[in-house]
């Protein structure tokens, strides 16, 4: 097996051509940098941005996912995040959700907490967990043509859909969205039910 | 009371209940790997228009804590029903210790907590608790006493 190239892709310019085409997608991303990436590529609400609850991220999706068939939701998680719900891999396939895709954001590391090698750098693959625990589709990016070649399964796959993204690991400007709990709900909930938010 | 998700991490206490939901056309019934799952799913379904209620033994209330930032820092409804170990009869020594600071590490963490040791005290508990959640966006656990559940005993 040949060592794979040391990954290139930038992370925000990575979720920001994803969401090129999210349509009416509801987003929720995991604490730290994808919480950035996604404020980056344009704040919105039908984006929820965690910052805390480490683990949690793909189960508020499910959550949303369930409630709102008829939407894609896409969740944007950590590769850190994603090791810390690993057993989430197992709940999310076991019950099935059509709409629900996970972007891992992988770039091996702690990046928040000064940079401390991740799991992922030591061969741990999520995509091959996401597999082995039933997703129909659970494939790893690394260029720029598997990148556009994985926005149709994110944004239309049956769900749920795994794709890890290998990105650098590079300085990245700190975007920083809102980050009141209740602003965040209220904003969320009333583009997407209207009056019924406040029901 | 309108709940449309249900999750649990599976307890003997709670089996007749999970039974009935996984039975519900009306509800999304999901088992969990473990209980902060549940709280997590449990926001990701209010944000989305959809009461959760999940389901759990004293144990898992310690796997909780800091999910349950969560709801607090949002000020959205979790609603949990805790089926109590550790306590009257047990014959299990390793459940003492969760059985014992199940309570105060709920309400350490921000949660109304009501106790319910008969069975009437469990449906009114159930309905007032699941109404306060909703209504006020809190986080409610019922503990359900191990004297209403009964013992288990391996060693008769």
């Amino acid at each position: 097996m040949t060592k794979p190239n040391l990954p290139m892709l930038d992370r925000r310019q990575v979720v920001k051509r994803l969401l090129r085409d999210r349509g009416d997608a509801l987003a929720v991303a995991s604490l730290g940098n994808p919480t950035f990436d996604l404020a980056s590529a344009g704040d919105s609400a039908q984006n929820f941005y965690l910052w805390g609850a480490m683990g949690g991220a793909l189960m508020v999706g499910l959550g949303l996912a369930q409630a709102q068939p008829a939407k894609r939701v896409i969740v944007f998680a950590g590769d850190g995040e994603m090791m810390m719900g690993l057993g989430s891999l197992g709940t999310v396939a076991a019950h099935g959700a059509g709409n629900l895709s996970v972007v891992v954001i992988d770039n091996e590391l702690y990046a928040e907490t000064g940079m401390q090698p991740g799991h992922t750098g030591r061969g741990v693959d999520i995509a091959g967990v996401a597999a082995a625990c039933g997703f129909p589709t659970a494939i790893t990016v690394r260029t720029e043509e598997e990148l556009e070649k994985s926005v149709d399964a994110i944004m239309h796959g049956t769900g749920p859909v795994l794709v890890t993204i290998k990105v650098a690991n590079e300085p990245q400007t700190v975007s920083l969205p809102p980050r009141d709990g209740p602003y965040l709900r209220s904003r969320f909930r009333e583009a997407l039910l209207g009056t019924d938010a406040h029901a | 009371m309108n709940v449309r998700q249900v999750s649990y991490v599976p307890d003997a206490g709670h089996s007749a209940l999970i039974r009935l939901c996984d039975a519900d056309p009306e509800i999304q019934s999901v088992s969990l790997t473990t209980e902060e799952e549940g709280v997590a799913m449990s926001a990701g379904a209010w944000l989305g228009g959809q009461r959760a209620a999940l389901l759990l033994q004293s144990s898992g209330v310690g796997n909780c804590i800091n999910m349950l930032s969560l709801q607090q820092e949002t000020r959205m409804p979790l609603f949990m029903i805790v089926t109590m170990r550790g306590e009257w009869g047990e014959f299990n020594p390793w459940q003492i210790a969760m059985g014992k600071s199940t309570q105060s590490v709920l309400e350490d963490s921000g949660v109304y907590v009501y106790r319910a040791d008969t069975a009437d005290d469990v449906v009114a508990n159930v309905a007032a608790g699941a109404r306060f959640a909703y209504q006020t966006g809190r986080s409610v656990a019922v503990l359900i006493g191990q004297r209403v559940i009964g013992t288990k005993n391996f060693n008769k």
